[in-house]
């Protein structure tokens, strides 16, 4: 019980990168490395300004910086013609020093700093920290979900769906594709931003490492959550991006729960996992070949 | 309504592969003009669409497009009045958007809040009466995504999406030619229909011979990025087949090499 709590916690906090790791991954059409940086970027922000009493300041000041990080990809990638991935690996690069300078060290500590969800305890005294915790975060996720979720339905964000799905035709419409590309890609990194945010203040430290591996992790929890809702609608894309992170956290708790794992196994576990269900597709193809072939040789 | 003077354009400028596209090239069009163009391969009648719908951007001359200089204007800002259909189906749509969504795209031109509902009742209502008119029964699929479609109904709505805010300008080309000939005709029906009704200045490109003398009011021809033939008023009304491809082989100055204009002879 008390792993599936911690895997709702750190699932909806993670969802928000998965949501971003959605919005280029899947509706823009490119793999955006951004992430890794932008992660860390966010959580660096928002610890410096809770260490500086600050904590709700922090988390906004983590969407705006990553919002800006976003927007240096997709000027690398629009105007200035540089490859989308590396693009985003330039920029990841770059920010590393950014983080270690706003951090001032490679690490910073919370403990006994204000955090965001402090203020809830105020108002509830009695009730267990861990769930006013994971209540605030559910807030905020969902909050953000249908914000998107609707965005995605107005003129714009069609706009910005189409780019991803037939550039072509958008140039011909009248679209500029480079202010969509732009626009979507500040939009994911600030969720991303974000998540790092969060976590930062409810993990209570933030280190300039915290983002490597990101952007695999919210692959896995887009994947996820698209072998168990099907790939059918935005919308439903958006909500089962938010239950593939807390999947993914579930699977991955119990997989070092297991004791054949150690705790150091984590990052090959995660790719295993996401080897795993990305082959999915492929093998269910396969099977469907298979038992098309069989029949064939019934009937002959 | 279209005023393009002296326009050249070679591309691999300063190479040994350097090609002139578009040799000083100057036409005007009248507003409601509907001009059918014609030409072998290479001899720049796709380079023409695309220096008028702003792909790239030409070394001399000048466009004008009613009244207004668009010579240096930029694709997105050209296509709010430039409309354009391709030849490949897949081009014109999004294939991951539903039917609804594509035409909400197109008629985004006309909105000036872009964080407006795309799905809004009234819009919607407007986009099925302008399907019906397709006859293609599209008005009952129009959550339907687009790359379910077929490349006939798919061309058919990329149609009325160019239309569905008047362009001052329709570019077409070959928008008829990956489709079997009974779609074909139906897709031109509906194109002389919607040009006819919102008198919308076009061109055409075609290697269709019989279809470039029978559609619209003028007939241009190219070759080596020159226009080498300009046919309009009684002179085209007179002109037969034979005689147009006669003409077509002297001014382009080399035999037809091109199979679908010599099959297109016979129709």
């Amino acid at each position: 019980m008390e792993i599936a709590a911690n895997a709702l916690l750190l699932g909806l906090q993670y969802a928000l990168l998965a949501l971003g790791v959605y919005i280029t991954f899947r509706i823009l059409n490119i793999p955006d490395l951004t992430v890794d940086g932008s992660f860390t970027f966010g959580a660096a922000v928002s610890a410096v300004l809770s260490v500086a009493g600050h904590p709700f300041l922090g988390l906004a000041a983590a969407i705006l910086c990553g919002a800006a990080a976003g927007a240096v990809t997709g000027f690398l990638q629009t105007k200035a013609g540089i490859h989308p991935i590396l693009a985003g690996i330039l920029t990841m690069s770059g920010l590393y020093t950014v983080n270690i300078t706003v951090m001032q060290a490679p690490n910073v500590s919370l403990i006994g700093k204000p955090r965001f969800y402090e203020a809830l305890y105020a108002l509830l005294p009695n009730t267990d920290k861990d769930v006013l915790k994971t209540v605030c975060v559910a807030v905020i996720c969902a909050g953000l979900t249908v914000a998107l979720i609707l965005f995605f339905k107005t003129v714009f964000g069609l706009c910005i769906r189409a780019t991803g799905n037939n550039e072509d035709m958008v140039r011909a419409s009248s679209i500029n594709t480079d202010a969509a590309k732009m626009t979507a890609l500040s939009i994911a990194n600030a969720l991303v931003a974000l998540s790092g945010g969060l976590i930062a203040q409810t993990g209570g430290f933030a280190d300039v490492n915290a983002g490597s591996g990101m952007i695999v992790v919210g692959l896995a929890s887009v994947i996820i959550g698209e072998v168990i809702f099907g790939k059918r609608s935005l919308t439903l894309g958006l909500i089962s991006a938010v239950v593939g992170s807390v999947v993914y956290r579930l699977i991955i708790a119990l997989a070092l729960e297991n004791e054949l794992f150690s705790a150091d196994a984590l990052k090959l576990i995660s790719a295993v996992i996401i080897g795993i269900t990305l082959c999915i597709p492929a093998v269910r193809k396969r099977i469907a070949e298979r038992r098309i072939r069989r029949g064939a040789q019934k009937n002959a | 309504m279209l005023d393009i003077k002296h326009l050249s354009k070679t591309f691999l400028k300063g190479t040994p592969n350097a090609h002139r596209a578009l040799q000083d090239l100057s036409l005007h069009l009248d507003k409601g003009d509907f001009v059918t163009v014609i030409g072998s391969n290479g001899a720049g009648k796709s380079t023409l669409f695309n220096a008028v719908a702003g792909s790239f951007l030409c070394e001399e001359g000048s466009i004008v497009l009613d009244g207004t200089d668009i010579t240096y204007k930029k694709e997105h800002q050209r296509a709010k009045q430039i409309g354009r259909i391709f030849q490949d189906p897949m081009k014109g749509t999004a294939p991951d958007l539903t039917v609804e969504e594509n035409l909400a795209l197109a008629y985004a031109k006309s909105m000036r809040n872009p964080f407006a509902s795309a799905h809004r009742r009234k819009d919607v209502d407007f986009y099925r009466a302008q399907l019906a008119r397709l006859d293609m029964g599209l008005e009952d699929r129009m959550r339907t995504k687009m790359g379910q479609l077929s490349g006939g109904q798919r061309q058919a709505v990329t149609l009325l999406m160019s239309t569905i805010v008047t362009p001052k300008l329709l570019l077409l080309d070959e928008h008829t030619a990956a489709l079997d000939p009974v779609t074909a005709q139906k897709v031109l029906e509906i194109t002389k229909s919607i040009v006819a009704e919102n008198q919308i200045t076009t061109m055409m490109i075609t290697h269709n011979i019989g279809q470039a003398l029978h559609t619209g009011n003028r007939t241009i021809m190219l070759a080596s990025g020159k226009i080498v033939l300009d046919l309009q008023g009684e002179e085209r009304e007179k002109i037969t087949l034979p005689a147009l491809l006669e003409m077509y082989k002297e001014k382009a100055g080399k035999a037809l090499d091109n199979d679908r204009m010599l099959l297109s002879e016979a129709e």
